[in-house]
């Protein structure tokens, strides 16, 4: 016990020195504090009533992406006056039940995605019968005024692939390959065949496990060794474009590779160079919306979108844009 | 006078404390009674029924995967079988221009084929059920998505909403029955009928001891003339049915299925028996248990958003409860046995 005792006081002692001798000029948690102090403070500016929003994603357990959307909603909470509440399920079914959850609570307003639009249809039309008004985002743009929601804030799949599609043909690509990395995604398979729409090429779709990255990085590997011509491969998510790099490397593949979606390190690769475009839904601007929407028909009755969806994209992203957008990644805003 | 001790009468407290269930009723009182004070609209009539309805999906098939468990075997393929059932609901009527009910009635077939499949390898190659139903969950998976690719050229189903026999169908699968301004799920019935029926065939049939008696020991059935094949076959079959009822409860409550869910709710069944009592190495357990296992997670995963917390806590809350849970089973067992 003793000398146990003697071996943990001189191991905290060695780990106290190091983290006082070893400091990081760069980066690290201070850095990350003195962003926050800069962005934007949070104080309410309406004195509207406390409403209660809650908001029900079809997110899987920790996303970066929802995790963007869900720090919009927040910002505009903040500043609307308004208990965010927000909660997620990748099965459709448990995606209902929580939006029967929140019906059960009486909020004040849901924001619910509608990425399985028809499990969500009893469950919006309980709130619609509970007077709770609904802003459908991100996906759902069909569905969303006959479920009776107010608006939908998103970017339609099918036009952002074709966006894709087009960026692709500009740059003289001839054969793109388009990795789905959650089997069964409605949006991504609308994704992928809007770039067949307007792409001239050809277009070749790899499903891989996105939950699993190494598998990702072999499965995208194998295909660019398998087939040279590849010229061009389309990620449809932000985290998994690095990985798409790392496997072009492991393939000595020249292909450009592309993506849906931003974050830090998608940034830092159109500054390198090391990627070519990326096609933003600005995901912080849906749930910004989302909220501040909600709270404007609370407060003024107020409709968006003039019963058509709102739209937050595709906006193409190159190189020119990839300085500023690298700080608001890292802020976890874009 | 005799005092032999196998026909001495036992008080009524020994015999609740012998039974698998008290732990688990234990645990849900206390999770109740934590969401009742913290969580506010926990105990609107509307929110337990929700809260219900959410523990019913996941009971139906806790029901037979306990039934299984009780006799020694594990089934990993119940989650995608789900969907499976559901899948071949759907394509079956739409393809064949059928009635829905044929499409019911084809995956009815296919789902207990499909359970079938599964104890029949088990007992067969006498491969551990892990390895034969892990194989099954894989190559279901992979079905699910590529039958539905081939068929139907997307990932989900095409909506049969607008076909004969839906509206009856989704009455039977489906419906919301209003008692008294509060709505109750149909489902709720079926796993209480599923519940009843299970317990009857455990605990009042030859069939309940032969469950019983694979799970505890399988050398010593067989030498007493247990058909321990059939048995688990039957048992497979059992989750099969199960299956094919949530199966048709996903697809009439939403008329479309998405083809690449149910993957890892097979493990939420295996957490609802286990809460409620099921010995992870069979011989032991019951139908009622594992209702409240179901009702248990569904307090919790619904009980977690009244409560307003973060439900990134979700999955921590689940483990430290099966933990908890499992412990103060395994204490009422051995305080049971040391009364006895």
């Amino acid at each position: 016990m003793a000398r146990f005792r003697t071996w943990a006081g001189i191991a905290l002692a060695g780990a106290l020195t190091v983290s006082v001798a070893g400091c990081s000029s760069t980066g690290g948690k201070r850095a990350e504090d003195a962003r926050a102090a800069a962005a934007a403070q949070g104080r309410s500016a309406v004195n509207t009533p406390r409403w209660t929003f809650a908001m029900i994603t079809h997110s899987g357990d920790g996303d970066s992406f929802w995790d963007i959307v869900q720090s919009g909603a927040k910002q505009a909470a903040v500043k609307d006056n308004i208990d965010f509440l927000y909660s997620h399920d990748d099965e459709a079914q448990q995606q209902a039940q929580l939006v029967d959850a929140a019906v059960d609570k009486k909020v004040d307003g849901i924001i619910v995605t509608l990425a399985k639009p028809d499990a969500m249809k009893a469950a919006l039309a309980r709130a619609e019968k509970a007077g709770i008004p609904v802003v459908t985002v991100n996906s759902g743009s069909a569905e969303s005024k006959k479920f009776g929601a107010l608006t939908h804030i998103g970017q339609d799949e099918g036009v952002a692939g074709e966006a894709v599609g087009e960026e692709l043909n500009e740059r003289g690509r001839k054969k793109v390959l388009c990795v789905l990395h959650e089997q069964g995604n409605v949006g991504h398979e609308q994704r992928c065949a809007g770039v067949r729409k307007t792409f001239d090429g050809d277009v070749q779709s790899l499903y891989v496990n996105g939950t699993n990255m190494p598998d990702v990085q072999s499965a995208i590997e194998a295909k660019l060794q398998s087939d040279a011509s590849v010229d061009a491969v389309v990620t449809l998510g932000a985290p998994y474009a690095d990985t798409a790099a790392k496997a072009k490397q492991g393939a000595g593949s020249s292909a450009e590779i592309d993506t849906f979606d931003l974050n830090a390190k998608v940034a830092a690769g159109l500054r390198s160079g090391e990627l070519g475009f990326a096609v933003d839904q600005q995901p912080y601007l849906q749930g910004y919306e989302a909220v501040d929407l909600l709270w404007l028909h609370r407060y003024n009755s107020d409709v968006l979108g003039g019963g058509r969806p709102v739209l937050t994209g595709p906006q193409i992203v190159t190189k020119d844009d990839a300085a500023a957008l690298e700080e608001y990644t890292k802020r976890g805003t874009r | 006078m005799t005092s032999d001790e196998r026909i001495l009468r036992s008080s009524p407290l020994r015999r609740l404390l012998g039974r698998p269930e008290l732990g688990s009723v234990v645990g849900a009182l206390a999770v109740f009674v934590f969401f009742a004070v913290l969580a506010d609209g926990f105990l609107r009539p509307t929110s337990l029924s929700t809260v219900l309805y959410a523990s019913s999906t996941i009971g139906i098939m806790a029901v037979p995967v306990a039934l299984l468990m009780i006799g020694g075997e594990f089934d990993l393929s119940a989650g995608v079988l789900v969907t499976s059932s559901a899948l071949v609901s759907s394509m079956f009527s739409y393809q064949m221009t059928a009635n829905t009910w044929v499409g019911v009635g084809v995956s009815l077939l296919v789902s207990l084929a499909i359970g079938a499949f599964n104890g029949y390898v088990l007992t067969r190659t006498r491969l551990p059920s892990f390895i034969v139903t892990l194989g099954t969950f894989l190559m279901l998976t992979g079905l699910n998505l590529g039958l539905t690719k081939l068929i139907d050229s997307t990932v989900s189903t095409k909506s049969i909403a607008d076909m004969e026999g839906f509206a009856s169908a989704r009455a039977v699968f489906a419906s919301t029955l209003t008692v008294g301004g509060v709505d109750i799920k149909v489902t709720i019935l079926w796993w209480l009928a599923l519940v009843a029926v299970a317990s009857w065939i455990l605990l009042r049939t030859r069939v309940g001891n032969w469950i019983f008696a694979v799970g505890g020991n399988k050398d010593a059935a067989r030498a007493v003339g247990v058909p321990v094949e059939k048995t688990k076959i039957g048992l497979y079959m059992g989750v099969g049915l199960g299956a094919w009822i949530s199966g048709q409860h996903l697809l009439f409550s939403y008329d479309v299925v998405q083809s690449g869910e149910g993957v890892g709710n097979e493990l939420i069944y295996i957490i609802a028996a286990v809460i409620g009592g099921c010995l992870i190495t069979g011989g032991y357990g019951s139908a009622v248990g594992s209702a409240v296992g179901a009702l248990l997670f569904g307090m919790t995963s619904k009980g977690i958003v009244f409560a307003e917390w973060n439900p990134d806590w979700f999955k921590f809350f689940l483990g430290a409860m099966l933990l908890l849970a499992t412990l103060l089973n395994a204490w009422v067992r051995k305080r049971a046995e040391a009364t006895k």
